[in-house]
């Protein structure tokens, strides 16, 4: 399997002295096109950390992140621009819609900066909403919608076009569980085709639909579930 | 639920052989509970015997079964009924961790993060299950050990957030000048 992204030996510290923050320490991560991987951990282990960094929007205190065999670092920041409107699809954990536009125009947006036409970006963006259960939507503004219809447009968003690798920083938090499920096959079915998903979440249930999920604690990976024959484990567990 | 009221429930839609029966019950439950020939008919039997069924014919020996008047009662009211739940399935799990906070010198920290990735592993085989196309019943079925497998997991994350809880808590009392960098959840 191709390798899309990779973390190696990545810390992130906020801050110095005695208000000095390890958010992330010496994390070494990767995600495979195919790949789902889903990350948990309480609040503040360095989830949202981890997917920031991944995405180019921060960078590491130390170590390498690299996307698809490119050192964000080396990148600079207009090279960094590009891999995001390109390659990278991100779900904030707060939507991050632009209010002046509308959904169709949200999710078609990073389309059209790449340089696709206005009406063929805009056709991919009503599939994309169509993905997301509102096709009906494409015209309203995001102060128009609910917190659940502005996550699906930006889920839309992060899915729309030709991502290799897809971010998703708990993208169902406003959902419920069965337009939550939704999404989830959305993404697998993404990443079936292809991509590199990885997916922050807090729901073990939809952590599930993952191959490997992985838990972070204090800002160090401490364990990872998948590959392993769960009868195996649960029987060396339940005795 | 017994094996009873699920036979019963079937028998509301039309008379059945126990062989059908049986093919029915195993599909509707995703094979998930698998019934012996035997248990169907003394089910049946008992039924019977009860009045919540009649013999409606027989071809080749095999009895065709017929739900009664009162039959039809038992199944509406069986689907009204809320189900008690007497026996928790982690009672096991919950005791063991129980166990495991007094007992001296067991990592609690690690018995937890081994059970959580064991259960998520399971959590994991059922939600690929899920990815299959399946009939509504069955999808029901699943999506209920889903959710209790789900159960679960939130429960050892809260077994685990206590248990920092209480060990900070006793740091703080027991040794004010030191700061804070073990942050281990072992006792
Ligand atoms: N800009 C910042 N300055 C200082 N500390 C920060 C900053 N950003 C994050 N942190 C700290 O880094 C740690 C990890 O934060 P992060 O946002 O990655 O957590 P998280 O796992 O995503 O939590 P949640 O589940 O609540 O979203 C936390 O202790 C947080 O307070
Ligand atoms: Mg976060």
């Amino acid at each position: 399997m191709t390798t899309i992204l990779k973390l190696d030996a990545v810390s992130r510290v906020h801050g110095e002295g005695a208000t000095e923050v390890t958010a992330l320490n010496a994390v070494t991560f990767t995600a495979s096109a195919g790949e789902l991987v889903a990350v948990m951990g309480p609040s503040g282990s360095g989830k949202s950390t981890l997917l920031t960094l991944a995405g180019g929007l921060d960078s590491p205190s130390s170590g390498t992140v690299l996307v698809e065999g490119a050192d964000l670092a080396t990148l600079g920041n207009q090279g960094r621009a590009r891999l995001r409107r390109t390659a990278i699809g991100y779900v904030f954990q707060d939507f991050n819609l632009i209010p002046a536009l509308t959904a169709a125009e949200n999710v078609s947006l990073p389309l059209e900066l790449d340089g696709v036409g206005v009406a063929k970006a805009r056709a991919a963006a009503l599939v994309a909403l169509g993905q997301v259960g509102i096709p009906d939507l494409a015209d309203r503004f995001p102060d128009e919608m609910s917190g659940g219809q502005q996550q699906r447009v930006a889920i839309a968003r992060a899915v729309v076009g030709d991502r290799r690798l897809i971010l998703a920083d708990e993208p169902t938090g406003a959902l419920d569980t069965e337009t939550g499920e939704d999404i989830l096959r959305l993404l697998r079915l993404r990443c079936d085709e292809g991509a590199a998903g990885v997916l922050v979440t807090h729901e073990p249930r939809h952590a599930a639909w993952a191959d490997r999920v992985v838990f972070l604690r204090d800002g160090v990976v401490v364990d990872e579930s998948g590959g392993t024959s769960v009868d195996a484990l649960l029987d060396a567990d339940r005795v | 639920m017994s094996v009873k009221m699920g036979l019963l429930a079937l028998l509301a839609d039309g008379p059945q052989y126990g062989y059908q029966l049986r093919a029915e019950f195993e599909g509707r439950t995703g094979s998930t509970w698998p019934l012996n020939v035997g248990q169907v008919y003394t089910t049946l039997a008992r039924l019977e015997r009860d009045h919540l069924v009649e013999p409606a014919g027989s071809e080749e020996g095999r009895v065709l079964y017929r739900i009664t008047d009162a039959g039809q009662d038992e199944v509406a009211a069986w689907f009204l009924t809320p189900v008690i739940r007497t026996q928790p399935a982690r009672d096991e799990l919950a005791i063991k961790l129980a166990f495991a906070v007094t007992v001296s010198g067991v990592d609690v920290g690690a018995v937890i993060q081994r059970q959580r990735t064991a259960t998520m592993a399971a959590l994991q085989d059922y939600t690929r299950l899920k990815r299959q196309d399946h009939d509504l019943a069955w999808t029901l079925v699943l999506d209920a050990m889903v959710f209790q497998t789900e159960a679960e997991i939130r429960w050892l994350d809260h077994c685990e957030a206590r248990l920092r809880r209480a060990a900070t808590e006793r740091r703080v009392v027991a040794t004010p000048a030191e700061d804070t960098a073990d942050k281990e959840t072992s006792r």
